[in-house]
């Protein structure tokens, strides 16, 4: 992944690229693409390090969270030092993200995680398309749009792909809350009475 | 004056195929626009069959998302089983049991075998040869769900494998029957290929239909039989080496055109190779638990991380992409659905072609619209 990095680094010096260590016992590392930089650096994986193959689009909502952190700094009280530890709560604004997952068919290498990130989750939600670069981002791209709310600038045709098209929500989100009915329409009952008393009044 | 109606001779037409018609296999539509015969534009319509499958399994504990794999691609459950079992593996870093990997190739096998069959009867029904290639195809279906049935308990809604494992042992008289059938099934292959691999007619109707060049099937991320009849040399059994794929001797069948032909033969090659695999799994299957006694199941908690996991079904790489918060439940849970991907490029093949070849070239892409919609 640190290879990556570098070549990457090395290309495209000003590349907003960095790593994001996961935890998990199988160590997929991702690289984490400043939105503005992401077709660069996706057209250079494509073409200089082999990754042909965009296998899997995913859309993830992160919630914004709030995170205790520990400061520690020094304070002198009556010419005596001594660190003082202070817990501050800090609030980290939530955001959408889009996870590509990449081979290469040619070098039978992979998968490397390439994640985007919007700005928040409400008004500034616009990556760059990577359909231009891989064709096969582009279903899968029109469900990130649909579930999430993710929009793609640059994708050549943009619409809902599995909801239809009138909805107006993005069911993935994790704050979405599904209507107790879908298909519900009030009965027209005050309309009806209001009809027959205009008919009754008028005979 | 003419009685003629004037017809502009570059008008063109708008069908909707679909989303009721038996050669869309689902719920599926397609907004074909057609000069004459010969579609100019095709535009398919998803969504149909689209229940959140996600969002329903965001919500529930890991092994409860078990099951509902089975209702994507419902022609093959158990490899939908595994692979999600193989993501959560990766997740959590669960070892497999031994006798477990041996009866997961033996049961994935099995099912590309049936998968395969049955495309072939589909195949054919969409080219009009309805009924019987199709019957042909599933009494060799059926007998391999039997044999899921007699395992599981469910011809197609297994819910067997579990993390680390299976769910129980293969029943008494299971492997003997299986390895009956096993070596029954190169003798429907050749019946098969008597009937119609030479056959005129089709050849007429696959033969040099809808190519696809590699570096297209490549940048459209199709996988699977679809990729390699487009010439690709990429098996994901054979690149990740997932489960104990590395101690079976199997070759990888390509195509050379691409076209539809290359498309419907590359599953009977396919399917010959599984015969192989399964011959040899049945012989070298070890006793032993069937699942890795320290791996948990219910209250199952993985360690905050993620994993992307994916295996080489029936139909294409099946990925699962999970990320998990520490918590029951999956913070994220995406299915890679190699049949909805695989209609990438669908538009790309059926331009220029006539309307009644669109059916075949869907039908040789091989698509289950439960997977499709999810």
């Amino acid at each position: 992944m640190t290879g990556v990095l570098e070549a990457i680094k090395a290309a495209i010096p000003s590349a907003g690229v960095e790593i994001l260590k996961n935890p998990s016992p199988c160590a997929q590392d991702s690289l984490v693409v400043a939105a503005n930089d992401a077709r660069a650096v996706a057209e250079f994986l494509r073409d200089s390090l082999g990754f042909d193959f965009c296998s899997n689009v995913s859309g993830v909502d992160w919630l914004p969270k709030k995170v205790k952190q520990e400061i520690v700094h020094k304070e002198t009280v009556e010419g005596v030092e001594s660190e003082v530890k202070e817990t501050v709560e800090r609030e980290i604004p939530g955001f959408l993200e889009v996870v590509y997952h990449l081979f290469s068919i040619a070098k039978k290498s992979g998968p490397l995680t390439l994640r985007v990130r919007t700005g928040n989750r409400v008004g500034d939600v616009s990556i760059p398309s990577l359909t231009p670069v891989w064709k096969g981002a582009d279903f899968q791209e029109r469900e990130v749009f649909d579930l999430y709310g993710v929009r793609f600038d640059g994708h050549p045709d943009l619409r809902r792909i599995l909801m239809w098209d009138e909805f107006a929500d993005h069911p993935m989100r994790k704050d979405y809350v599904a209507p107790d009915d879908f298909e519900y329409e009030p009965t027209p009952h005050d309309e009806i009475l209001a009809k027959v008393k205009a008919r009754t009044e008028a005979a | 004056m003419s009685y003629l109606p004037s017809l502009a001779p570059s008008r063109t037409i708008d069908v909707s195929l679909g989303p009721q018609h038996p050669s869309t296999h689902g719920v599926f539509r397609m907004n074909v626009t057609l000069d004459g015969e010969t579609v100019v534009k095709l535009q398919p319509v998803f969504g149909y069959l689209h229940r959140n499958h996600e969002k329903i399994a965001e919500g529930n504990s890991w092994l409860a998302a078990m099951p509902y794999t089975d209702r994507l691609d419902y022609i093959c459950p158990l490899t939908n089983n595994w692979a999600y079992a193989l993501a959560v593996e990766k997740l959590a870093g669960i070892e497999v049991a031994e006798r477990a990997e041996y009866i997961r190739v033996i049961t994935a096998e099995l099912t590309r075998l049936q998968n395969h069959a049955a495309f072939l009867g589909f195949v054919l029904g969409d080219m009009g040869a309805w009924g019987t290639a199709l019957m042909y195809a599933f009494r060799e279906r059926e007998k391999i769900l039997d044999l899921f049935e007699a395992l599981t308990g469910a011809r197609m809604m297994c819910n067997y494998m579990r993390f680390g494992g299976c769910r129980c042992d293969l029943p008494a008289g299971w492997l003997e029957a299986t390895r009956k059938l096993v070596d029954g099934f190169p003798a429907f292959l050749d019946e098969m290929e008597a009937l119609l691999t030479g056959n005129e007619i089709l050849l007429a109707r696959l033969q040099g239909i809808a190519p696809l060049t590699p570096e297209r099937a490549i940048n459209g991320s199709l996988s699977g039989p679809v990729l390699r009849a487009a010439g690709v040399d990429y098996d994901i059994r054979k690149v990740d080496n997932y489960g104990i794929y590395n101690r079976f001797k199997f070759r990888v069948p390509r195509g050379s055109v691409g076209d539809c032909y290359d498309r419907f033969m590359i599953r009977v090659l396919e399917a010959r190779e599984s015969v192989s695999i399964l011959q040899q799994a049945i012989a070298g299957i070890p006793e032993g638990p069937v699942v890795n006694p320290k791996a948990k199941q219910r209250g199952f908690r993985p360690p905050a991380g993620e994993a992307y996991g994916r295996i080489e079904g029936p139909k294409g790489e099946l990925g699962f992409y999970l990320i998990s918060d520490g918590s029951d439940h999956p913070y994220r849970f995406r299915i890679r659905p190699p049949s909805l991907i695989n209609l990438t490029l669908l538009e790309e093949l059926c331009l220029g072609t006539k309307i009644a070849d669109v059916m075949v070239i869907l039908g040789s892409i091989d698509i289950v619209l439960g997977e499709v919609d999810r």
